[in-house]
């Protein structure tokens, strides 16, 4: 069954329709079967999949679970399986399909909560915990006083592996996570390369390996490079698995 | 690994010490390393086996001297046993090695399956060639490593061409070729960005290079291959009344 827009807005014309399929599951009600729903809606100009969903929302489908906080790529809540491809719905743009078909999954590998919602806030937490994920130094912090300075390429190189949003596209690109849900996937080996460079953290290559050396860390991973090619942030994803694999193999 | 420290590791997960156990990155280390010898292994050998292409007079001369014949007066087969016994040894450590990234139950074979369709993703899609020609790999490379270890004073001009025309050898070895080329290179590819070889300081664009060059050098070696599969075929045609008698050098005449 195809849902309708009313809107007025597709009375105009010279705008194409579009066809949104959308899967639906509630994981939390006991007789919910699995099905995909399409709704035909009028495509308006810049439309992303966060407009689309929302107008579906609010005019043809008040029950359709999705999650969305800031809508410029920032936030990583929007991800979702978009024509195979794991993305950031906010940042994909409904006109770079040219058949006007799209079909919405969920994040496979994360826990599912309705339709399009999944929760990678709990694994993100728990992966966040299980690599350590703040500063380890002996030193004590005087706030007061300015903090360590290190070299700038070194801080650039820091602040570019922190601009990771934990959205889980890479987590949801990779045939690893995919098969073996222990694997703790780019993300989590990015976080450790973020305090491995970092001059603040004082652990030693040792300490990392009790993090990630073993098959649900950085020897599991099979660098089929998902994580690298979908990253919706375009982290180094690829050289720094591999400056943490060099690492880890030789302690 | 004494008794104590497995059972406290398999209590634990972890050695006497509390700490984790360094023989996965032994392991991953191994597989690398037991790939590239092989990688290299099958790079030359292609070569050395396409000299049939400069004729049956090359063909001989290359397979003596692998049977040490400027040592050793009308060579000695038994090196090449000792050498495919030592490439049989790596290639079945390798198969070993990399057997624990195999998809092992019928849950990971079909999520890794959905998941490679819907993806589309290139380097995804060439790893399901690396465990489809690993696979078909245990066994067509165990045929000709045996072979090779068993009768290895078959090698020859005329030898080699009867057992793949005449012994019916040439299904065999066609997708033995297949199998080995795509999976050696596909592999130095995936070793080439697992361990960052040459990341230099663009490692994407070095990452598309490094795939154009793997994908030439696959095409190059298939065809290298199948010029020489053809040669062998068109000579064991030619010479399967005769089939059994060896080649006489020209020198010998």
């Amino acid at each position: 069954m195809i849902n309708k827009s009313t809107q007025k807005l597709d009375n105009i014309e010279g705008y194409r329709e579009i066809d949104i399929t959308v899967f639906r599951y509630s994981s939390q009600v006991k007789d919910s079967k699995p099905e995909f729903q399409t709704y035909r809606l009028v495509e308006t100009p810049g439309m992303t999949l966060y407009i689309a969903l929302i107008k579906i929302w609010s005019t043809m489908d008040h029950h359709l679970s999705f999650d969305f906080v800031c809508r410029a790529g920032i936030c990583g809540s929007c991800s979702m399986v978009v024509n195979g491809k794991p993305r950031l719905a906010c940042k994909t743009r409904t006109n770079e399909f040219e058949d006007g078909k799209i079909t919405l999954l969920p994040l496979p590998t994360f826990k599912h909560i309705k339709d399009l919602s999944v929760d990678t806030g709990n694994w993100m937490n728990a992966m966040s915990k299980q690599m350590e994920s703040w500063i380890h130094t002996k030193e004590v912090t005087d706030i007061s006083a300015i903090e360590k300075p290190i070299e700038p390429d070194v801080a650039q190189a820091v602040f570019d592996l922190d601009r990771c949003i934990e959205c889980g596209i890479c987590l949801a690109s990779c045939s690893t996570k995919i098969m073996r849900e222990d694997f703790v996937g780019a993300v989590g080996i990015n976080r450790t390369a973020r305090f491995a460079i970092d001059p603040h953290d004082e652990r030693t290559d040792e300490e990392f390996y009790e993090l990630i050396g073993d098959d649900e860390g950085v020897f599991g991973c099979m660098s089929l490079m998902g994580c690298e090619d979908h990253c919706p942030k375009d982290l180094p994803l690829q050289s720094k698995i591999a400056y943490m694999r060099r690492k880890m193999v030789k302690v | 690994m004494s008794q104590k420290e497995s059972t406290v590791e398999l209590l634990t997960g972890k050695d006497c010490e509390g700490k984790k156990s360094r023989i996965p990155a032994k392991l991953d280390w191994l597989q690398s390393v037991t790939g590239l010898f092989l990688a290299l292994f099958i790079t030359f050998h292609i070569l050395f086996e396409s000299s049939i292409l400069f004729g049956k007079e090359a063909m001989y001369k290359l397979t003596k001297m692998f049977e040490g014949e400027p040592f050793i007066e009308g060579g000695e087969p038994l090196i090449i046993t000792a050498l495919a016994f030592v490439i049989f040894s790596m290639f079945i450590f390798h198969a070993f090695l990399a057997m624990r990234k195999f998809p092992d139950s019928y849950t990971e074979y079909q999520r890794y399956r959905t998941h490679r369709k819907l993806l589309k993703h290139s380097d995804t899609n060439l790893w399901f060639i690396q465990i489809t020609t690993g696979f078909a790999m245990f066994f067509l490379g165990s045929i000709h490593l045996y072979m090779m270890m068993a009768e290895p004073e078959k090698i020859g001009p005329y030898a080699s061409s009867d057992r793949i025309f005449s012994d019916w050898m040439w299904p065999m070895y066609l997708l033995l070729l297949i199998s080995v080329v795509l999976h050696s290179w596909v592999g130095v590819y995936r070793l080439i960005i697992k361990w960052g070889w040459f990341d230099g300081k663009d490692p994407r664009k070095n990452r598309k290079r490094s795939k154009m060059i793997i994908k030439t050098l696959i095409a190059l070696y298939l065809l290298l291959g199948l010029a020489s599969l053809t040669a062998y075929m068109k000579i064991g045609y030619e010479h399967q009344d005769d089939y059994g008698s060896r080649y006489i050098s020209e020198n010998h005449k």
